[in-house]
């Protein structure tokens, strides 16, 4: 008899320690940040210096791509998302109530191992090259190497960005490297001498060369002004208007002071 | 008396709570795995997710043969390498092996066995990819001979203890009645101990194979990542489960792309069910032949 009582406190221990974690989200006092890792140096730097003014707030940041940020914070489990994207028509559907903020222009950079000698590839040329029409760098004037596509996986913001802007409805090569993610892009094209790849400009460093498109280089100011083909807008995302800390934070970003960590990411500000 | 008897009553429940704990568990994953994985038939046919060639989320095409291939051809090209590599190391170990050789190469199998697959993953990445580009005259050496290469050296350790435990328990008399019928060294090793142990050794490789088709973190990093078919061990490709680990964090919760992803976990899941259910059979049979 006592073994049957003691089995049932147990069960009943049990059942209240499962279901415990599952009555509220302890959110202790913090903000949670998630998604895109185009935004992330972003979000890195300015929570560290936000931090630094508000010692009593825990921050935290996670990767995760922009899908990830977006779904995350329509489900409540984080408290801003970050997407390098606006939202699909199927996100918008799910979570009508999301708000997405602009802080900063980004922009794609086409990006060749350092040691080929190419400067400069028309639009046409690189949809051709991305297409697997081109195969070879010799054909757009470069050395003879085999050509080595490097994207990002599928249903990342940035491989969108870019397919939307230079693809126009041609499939890119089912040949092509994916990564999932700028860091692991950069790597690859650094270790690769056949490579060709697309960067977010907060990822351009001098192991990798950045190369001009038509003719126009990558300079901030083109960018600016929209003349560098691949720039896009960089969003914070909040579930309805940002309130409490949400809200202080992204004001933060969007200040005079926010926005000079932005450019010293290397991105392009909003103002 | 009485109090002692609820005291065993106690810890018995407890014990036993804590192993259906695992079964549930495994109840909830396999439960969550098809309901997600199954949706995705509402749409897509079963022949067309197996055997349809192109993978594209953003058209809602999904088909899994490039991935299912890359799995097959990265697996046998580990055993390809790990199974000869590893039967003649535990033979080795126990037939032939000084004392000591065995006692410093033991904790070294050990020791490789406890390396995260991530630390694998950089090492192939910076080492193996770039060694295999030149020799073969390759545009990247990313390929699926570099996964194969590093599981290889991930499941040797696998291979190597399970089959030198089941060559160790080969009874001494076995060996004894050969060397007395005037066999020599090799003889008595290649006819009457490898033989006799082969239950065991199998076993290995099957556990071994089940690690190479679940196994990510290392993959994902060598293997290029092409939704290709591949038609080389020298060719790019991607795994279902580097398909899962690259794609999951984009994809949108309760869509197709979603359903899919968890479908392509369904395909190694029964595999290597299969798989674990044959070692153990085998594994429980050889402990019951030689009690």
């Amino acid at each position: 008899m006592s073994k049957i009582i003691w089995l049932r406190i147990l069960f009943l221990l049990c059942v209240i320690a499962l279901f415990s974690g599952c009555v509220e989200d302890n959110k202790e006092e913090g903000l949670v940040i998630a998604g895109s890792t185009t935004v992330q140096p972003i979000v890195v730097k300015a929570v560290e210096v936000y931090g630094k003014n508000n010692p009593d707030l825990r921050i935290g940041v996670q990767g995760g791509g922009s899908g990830t940020g977006i779904r995350m914070v329509g489900k409540g489990s984080v408290d801003i998302g970050a997407s390098s994207r606006e939202l699909s028509t199927e996100e918008h559907l799910k979570n009508p109530g999301l708000v997405t903020h602009s802080i900063a222009i980004d922009c794609l950079i086409i990006t060749l191992h350092p040691t080929n000698p190419i400067e400069d590839l028309s639009t046409q040329q690189i949809t051709d090259i991305f297409a697997g029409k081109i195969t070879n760098f010799k054909e757009v004037g470069g050395p003879d190497r085999r050509i080595v596509l490097v994207i990002r996986e599928d249903g990342s913001g940035t491989r969108s960005t870019f397919e939307n802007m230079v693809m126009n409805n041609t499939e890119v090569s089912d040949t092509a490297l994916q990564k999932p993610a700028n860091g692991a892009i950069r790597f690859t094209i650094a270790g690769n001498e056949n490579t060709i790849g697309y960067l977010g400009i907060g990822y351009i460093d001098d192991t990798v060369k950045a190369i001009s498109i038509n003719g126009i280089p990558p300079s901030k100011e083109n960018i600016r002004k929209g003349e560098y083909l691949l720039s896009r807008e960089l969003y914070l995302v909040t579930d309805g208007e940002p309130t409490g800390e949400t809200k202080k934070f992204i004001e933060f970003i969007l200040s005079d002071e926010g926005q000079i960590l932005v450019e010293e990411e290397g991105f392009i500000s909003m103002r | 008396m009485g109090k002692r008897l609820n005291l065993e009553n106690t810890i018995r429940g407890i014990l036993l709570l804590f192993s259906t704990a695992a079964l549930v568990i495994l109840a909830i994953i396999v439960v969550f795995l098809f309901k997600e994985g199954l949706m995705l038939f509402q749409h897509t046919s079963v022949t067309d997710f197996l055997f349809g060639h192109k993978w594209i989320p953003a058209e809602n095409i999904y088909g899994a043969f490039p991935f299912i291939v890359s799995t097959i051809l990265v697996t046998l090209g580990a055993l390809l390498i790990s199974v000869p590599l590893g039967i003649s190391c535990a033979v080795f170990l126990v037939e032939i092996s000084p004392r000591w050789a065995r006692e410093l190469v033991r904790p070294a199998i050990e020791l490789l066995a406890g390396i995260p697959s991530i630390i694998y993953g950089v090492f192939a990445l910076i080492i193996v990819v770039d060694v295999l580009r030149v020799p073969f005259n390759l545009a990247t050496g990313e390929t699926i001979l570099a996964a194969s290469i590093i599981l290889a050296i991930m499941i040797l350790p696998i291979i190597i203890s399970i089959s030198q435990d089941s060559i160790d328990s080969v009874p001494r008399i076995y060996r004894e009645g050969s060397y007395a019928m005037g066999a020599t060294d090799w003889q008595t090793i290649s006819k009457v101990v490898v033989p006799s142990a082969r239950r065991g050794i199998i076993a290995g490789v099957i556990l071994g194979c089940g690690r190479a088709i679940g196994e990510t973190m290392a993959v994902v990093l060598v293997i290029g990542n092409v939704e290709k078919l591949p038609l080389s061990l020298l060719d790019s490709g991607e795994t279902l489960t580097s398909a899962i680990l690259l794609e999951m964090g984009e994809a949108v919760i309760g869509s197709l792309h979603y359903n899919a992803l968890f479908c392509l976990g369904i395909i190694p899941f029964l595999i290597v069910l299969v798989l674990s259910m044959l070692s153990s059979r085998l594994i429980t049979k050889r402990v019951s032949r030689f009690e």
